[in-house]
């Protein structure tokens, strides 16, 4: 299918983009392209006008330091997928690009345009909830943080404001005796997380200091189950204690979405074994963070 | 709206005026004439329509001609040089990577990139590399093949597949 | 020269790896205009207004029509070409006027100067509709307040039909010791060709002669329905042409309402027409695959002999009858319920039954993958019933190497095989013994490994042309083979069979070149172009090696004939001493082969004509047209291993082993290559296809981000081998190549899956098996028994 017909524009610099979003009332940000180009190819988008943000620069790039890691919003799946430096820092943010569409999806679709985009079946916005990390919109005001867990509202709907830009994400680094770890169960057809858990445990002295889990494409946003670091902190981090952990992870999915391929009650199921193996893949890399 | 763009198609510069809702694989197609690239899909998935764009493998269905703007474009019509196939083409034709071929472009300009981002990819690899390309008459095998075989032309030490090593 | 036989590399590969494919959309006409079409949202409405005047209003739009604009100027109903006793066919109009039958169903059509604003201006065109219930089950048809979807078809029961020996079958069951009873779902399947489907047509005013490119598998058949039925231009004034095409599996089989608007309109307005299907649009537009509920019975004897089958089938039929749609589940099905077995009492009968979803027509296989599914779904039931192997049980009843030919209690008869053989050699290559033995350590520590097994028969190589007739055919299905050899020696061949994916431009001018002794080089294949080639049948069902490939033999026999008289008269000898010699391509005396003359000789002395013997006519130009014997019987032996994640359901196809005999290869490796495709093709169908129709019609999986297409991660290296039983009833000794590996892995597969949840009590389970499917089923277990399932939560 084609799309319907809109203006184009290719601001040079943030300050501009932000004044034609406010000119432009229905106008739609353009980073990849890859979550827009294919809603407005099957006419369920159709602004009229799209500001093509991909050549302002300063926005895309990983600037990774001993207390976290900033990546820019124009920075693409690959870039994250083969960030050395991340890779040192936080593994799991390359992992979880990995499993993105395919290769060529991941040359040209973008962090920031999957975290606005807020697709329940999206895996970045899944793993940063885990990961506790914030993103940061820059609008006529200036910038201002957004901690994740504040981020995603309903079903392809954010914090952001009209008129504003989301120019970066800033993520803890793993430090000493922490790990994460993220799992998808692919969609065969779209290959888009039909459940995607994200993990994150922090030992200390060979117990539970802290333990994130999130899950994606279960409901209509992430959620962080947060029995999760209620029951483990403090306890080593055994099998068992994992498991009895996972017990809570059906009652934190509510109103479970469902489909041809995965109906909510297995889509809950998938969710509480993903989440057992994630944590328990999490822990065996806190063992080994040093 | 109408829009100026110039894009280098295969080493030639080539400038058109676009409405900018125009799709990379139309102004390829339609505009140029290159109808190499095919059109399999209207969903992003099956991967007929890849192209490098800055040497990039790209969904050109999913890409605006306006976006590549001023880009360097490669299609499989400018894979051969100076009338020499490419090696992966090569393979692909000595291993009988392509049946009715419509698949054939996108998947050898997908197995360039899967190439260049690991010149080792074993066969798994290289399964898992073409996750965005779907061919309904090889089964793939063939083509599988044909991708490590052109890799195993040049110096790389191969290394043994997971799955299937039969 | 030796080139059958032979893993020739393709002649056809530098163009389409070079980006040179001519596939129909590629095709660019002066003043062209570009089509879309408006269709129904609905599964099932009446039309009740077409507001067309918008679309016509905007910028760019050159025309817009409906289905009655069609009717006013002459055009038919779309034909079925395939007629059993007692059938109703419904109208289908190229564009409905009254009512929407499907989801899809074409309304109307704009034409304007450039694609993207045809699809702005369908969105103008406003239609109202008065929804109606629709039907979506082929079981549910006749069920008290569904509607009936056309006037003609009573009970929407378009036919019944029914073979076998019943009172056999009824007696096998009368005596069995064991019977396995089954209900089983065959679902919807989507062909989903990589090329969207195509067509462009191109009218001359002057001559009054169209040509119409369109994706067809088969041209020639195509240009006589549009000739004779839908368009009504006389076939010598009517040229269809199929370049390139991006694989078919029969879903380019048939004549389809975009072939007749494309034409109709180029005409109409004179320029040229070009229309191409968007991938959503296809999938609710092309042919769709199977679809059967059956109800089937296996009668056996306790030690395992199996006596008898009785199968009962609601086929359904989609909203209108394709052109070959009655013939899928009737003399395509019930014909092959005997399998490879022995088995005296088969009864089956079919209800084929129009619902409001997308016409169901052959795909890859074709009622044979569906025969095979019942069939060796029961066996492999039945075994585990028995506490047979699966394999044991099979070889028990297999039909032995010296009973060919052998007639089957369902009206075929088998032309050659040995079963054993092939048996033997799967099971050698996957070292059977020992997959089960590693199979029954990994169930011990609560794995869930299962092997599956199928053994697979299939009539390919339609067909005797009496014998369809006979069945409800309304054409023949010989084909036509040209060998025309140049004064130069060059030869161009032309087959009225058609290439999408299958390389006859190779394998053709492999079996010219061994029928002439000259160069492959020297030959050109040439198909799929009436105005070239105007006669044959196509290429569906297996058929081009053994039908178009015989066709050509016969022709080349003509040549050899023809210069051996030539020969003679230059060497002054008698023709019947005169050999030719097909590895160097000359003719000699018998005795004396150092005075031999050479083809390109001949061939020029052919045409200049100075020196013929009295009464042979100058020229080198064969033809002939060949009508099979029989059908030919492909058969094999699959065996595949799977494991099943037991937390999740995920099956991982971990090993699969493939044994075909498709009699003799012309070119292993192609012939290799069309299994491998057809196994994951037949695994697509096991594990992750389905067309699924909510209750009002609306297709759920009308897009590739629904429908999930195999991918090449999904599978390991297949293990293949062959046997070869030439069939004796054509030239060529070959069987048919293109289905056997959809038609086995399919029910393979799911035999391995059901094999692996068998410890756990789990009987059958439907296709697409789905994790969550699987899922379900292991959990239903884990209820209905206390003990806790072993597998849950280790490290
Ligand atoms: C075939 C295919 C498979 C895919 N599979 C997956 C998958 O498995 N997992 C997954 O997570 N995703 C998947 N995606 C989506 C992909 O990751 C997209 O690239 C991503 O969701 C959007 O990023 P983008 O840069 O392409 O954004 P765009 O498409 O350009 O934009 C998406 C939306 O975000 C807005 N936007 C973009 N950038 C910004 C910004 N900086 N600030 C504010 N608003 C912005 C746009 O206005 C638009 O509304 C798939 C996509 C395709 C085509
Ligand atoms: S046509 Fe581009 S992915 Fe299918
Ligand atoms: S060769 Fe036909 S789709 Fe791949």
């Amino acid at each position: 299918m084609y799309s319907t017909s809109f203006d184009y524009y290719r601001p040079k610099n943030l300050k501009e983009a932000i004044t034609l979003l406010r000119k432009h009332k229905d106008a739609k940000l353009l980073a990849g392209g890859h979550s827009l180009i294919p809603a407005m190819k099957l006419r369920v988008s159709s602004p009229s006008a799209v500001i093509d943000i991909a050549r302002i620069r300063g926005l895309d790039g990983i600037k990774a330091s001993k207390s976290g890691v900033r990546i820019g919003g124009m920075t693409t799946h690959a870039a994250v997928e083969s960030s050395k430096d991340l890779h040192k820092t936080c593994p799991v943010l390359s992992e979880t690009a990995g499993h993105i569409g395919d290769i060529q999806v991941r040359n040209r679709g973008t962090i920031g345009g999957s975290l606005a985009h807020a697709d329940p079946a999206a895996d970045y916005p899944t793993v940063l909830l885990a990961l506790d990390a914030d993103i940061v919109a820059t609008g006529a005001k200036g910038k201002r943080k957004i901690p994740a867990d504040e981020f995603f509202v309903d079903l392809f709907t954010t914090g952001l404001k009209a008129g504003e830009v989301l120019t970066e994400v800033s993520v803890p680094a793993m430090k000493a005796g922490q790990g994460a770890c993220y799992l998808k169960h692919r969609h065969p057809a779209s290959s888009y997380a039909v459940v995607g858990v994200a993990a994150f445990v922090a030992l200390k002295n060979g117990v539970v200091k802290e333990a994130r889990l999130a899950i994606g494409g279960v409901t209509s946003t992430p959620v962080l189950v947060e029995s999760v670091d209620a029951s483990l902190a403090g306890q080593p981090p055994s099998t068992k204690a994992i498991s009895e952990a996972c017990e809570d992870v059906p009652a934190a999915l509510e109103y479970p979405l469902g489909d041809v391929y995965a109906s909510g009650e297995y889509r809950t199921h998938l969710a509480t074994v993903l989440s057992r193996r994630a944590l328990t893949e999490a822990v065996s890399r806190a063992k080994k963070q040093k | 709206m109408k829009l100026p763009v110039s894009i280098a198609v295969n080493g030639s510069a080539t400038s058109s005026e676009v409405e900018p809702r125009l799709l990379l694989v139309h102004y390829l197609r339609d505009v140029l004439g290159l109808t190499g690239t095919n059109v399999g899909c209207d969903t992003s998935q099956c991967g007929s329509c890849t192209v490098l764009i800055d040497g990039e493998a790209v969904k050109s269905c999913t890409v605006l001609a306006v976006q590549a703007d001023g880009s360097d474009i490669t299609t499989i019509e400018g894979l051969a040089q100076d009338g020499e196939l490419h090696p992966i083409q090569q393979a692909f034709w000595d291993n009988h990577g392509l049946q009715c071929g419509f698949c054939t472009p996108g998947m050898i300009l997908t197995a360039t990139e899967i190439l260049k981002k690991n010149p080792r990819a074993d066969e798994h690899e290289v399964r898992h590399g073409l996750e965005g390309n779907i061919c309904r008459c090889t089964g793939y095998e063939n083509i599988v093949k044909s991708i490590v075989a052109a890799q195993s032309a040049k110096p790389a030490k191969k290394r043994a597949s997971k799955k299937g090593a039969a | 020269m030796g080139y059958v036989g032979s893993s020739v590399k393709r002649v056809e590969d530098p163009r389409f790896i070079q980006g040179k494919g001519a596939y129909v959309a590629n095709i660019e006409l002066p003043k062209m205009v570009y089509l879309a079409v408006k269709r129904s949202p609905y599964g099932h409405a009446k039309i009740t207004k077409i507001n067309t005047k918008k679309a016509k209003a905007h910028p760019g739009v050159v025309a817009v029509f409906t289905g009655q604009d069609l009717i006013d100027s002459g055009v038919g109903v779309m034909p079925c070409g395939w007629n059993v006793p007692d059938i109703q066919i419904p109208v289908r109009q190229a564009l409905t006027v009254d009512k929407a039958r499907h989801v899809g169903d074409g309304i109307a059509v704009v034409a304007a100067e450039h694609p993207y604003i045809a699809a702005d201006a369908v969105e103008l065109i406003d239609v109202s509709y008065e929804p109606l219930p629709a039907v979506v089950d082929a079981r549910k048809t006749t069920d008290v307040g569904v509607p009936q979807i056309h006037d003609n078809v009573a009970e929407n029961t378009s036919f019944e039909w029914s073979l076998g020996d019943k009172e056999a079958c009824d007696k096998a069951f009368s005596e069995a010791d064991h019977i396995v009873d089954l209900e089983l779902t065959n679902q919807r399947l989507i062909a989903n060709a990589m090329e969207p489907r195509a067509c462009v047509a191109q009218w001359n005013h002057a001559t009054e002669e169209m040509t119409v490119w369109t994706t067809s598998q088969n041209p020639q058949p195509i240009r006589l329905l549009l000739s004779a039925f839908t368009l009504g231009i006389p076939e010598n004034r009517l040229r269809v042409i199929s370049p390139d095409v991006g694989g078919g599996f029969g879903s380019k089989i048939f004549h389809y309402p975009e072939e007749v608007i494309t034409p109709w309109i180029a005409r109409e307005i004179n320029r040229p027409a070009k229309w191409v299907a968007t991938r959503s649009e296809s999938s609710v537009t092309d042919s769709q695959g199977r679809d059967h509920i059956t109800l089937a019975r296996m009668a056996l004897k306790k030690d395992g002999e199996i006596s008898g089958v009785h199968v009962s089938t609601w086929a359904n039929m989609g909203g209108y009858l394709s052109t070959f749609a009655p013939l899928i589940p009737t003399a395509f099905y019930i014909t092959l319920f005997a399998g490879l077995y022995k088995m005296k009492g088969v009864w089956g009968e079919v209800f084929g039954t129009i619902t409001n979803t997308v016409p169901v027509d052959a795909y890859r296989g074709a009622g044979r993958p569906e025969a095979s599914y019942v069939i060796e779904r029961l066996v492999d039931v039945a075994a585990h019933e028995l506490g047979m192997d699966p394999v044991e049980l099979r070889r028990k009843n297999f039909i032995g190497k010296d009973e060919f030919p052998y007639q089957t209690p369902v009206a075929l008869q088998y032309d050659s095989g040995d079963y054993h053989a092939i048996f033997d050699k799967a099971t050698s290559i996957a070292n059977y013994t020992k997959m089960r033995s590693d199979q029954d350590e990994a169930r011990s520590s609560g794995r869930l490994v299962g092997v599956g097994v199928s053994g697979c028969i299939e009539a390919s190589g339609p067909a005797p042309s009496a014998v369809a007739g006979a069945l409800g055919s309304a054409v023949g299905f010989w084909e036509s083979g040209v060998v025309r050899v140049h004064p130069s020696g060059k030869v161009t061949v032309l087959t009225g069979s058609h290439s999408h994916g299958q390389g006859h431009e190779t394998t053709f001018a492999q079996i010219i070149a061994d029928e002439l002794g000259i160069d492959m080089g020297d030959i050109e294949v040439v198909h799929g172009d009436t105005g070239r080639i105007p006669f044959g049948m196509g290429t569906y069902g297996s058929r081009s090696a053994a039908v178009g490939g015989s066709a050509l033999v016969k022709s080349a026999e003509k040549v050899r004939e023809k210069l051996k008289k030539i020969a003679a008269h230059q060497l002054e000898a008698s023709v019947e001493d005169m050999v030719y010699d097909q590895k160097e391509g000359k003719v000699y005396v018998k005795g004396s082969p150092d005075k031999a003359k050479p083809f390109g000789e001949l061939a020029f002395a052919a045409y200049s004509a100075h020196n013929l013997p009295e009464g042979l006519e100058p020229g080198l130009d064969e033809t002939s047209f060949y009508d099979p014997a029989n059908f030919t019987f492909p058969n094999s032996a699959h065996i595949a291993q799977v494991e099943i994640d037991p937390e999740t359901g995920e099956v991982d196809i971990q090993r699969y082993i493939a044994v075909d005999d498709v009699g003799n290869v012309i070119n292993p490796m192609l012939v290799e290559a069309q299994i491998q495709g057809g196994i994951a093709q037949g695994a697509g169908q096991a594990l992750w296809e389905q067309g699924v129709y909510d209750e009002n019609g609306q297709l759920l999986t009308a897009s590739l981000m629904e429908y999930a297409m195999p991918r090449a991660h999904a599978f390991p290296r297949f293990e293949i081998g062959r046997v070869e039983t030439p069939s004796p009833h054509n030239p060529l000794g070959v069987k048919g190549a293109g289905e056997m590996g959809t038609i086995a892995s399919t029910v393979c597969i799911a035999n391995a899956v059901m094999d692996a949840l068998a410890p756990l009590g789990i009987r059958h389970l439907d296709m697409p098996l789905t994790p969550e499917k699987i899922w379900n089923a292991i959990s239903a277990v884990g209820q209905r028994t206390t003990a806790k399932v072993e597998y849950f939560g280790g490290d």
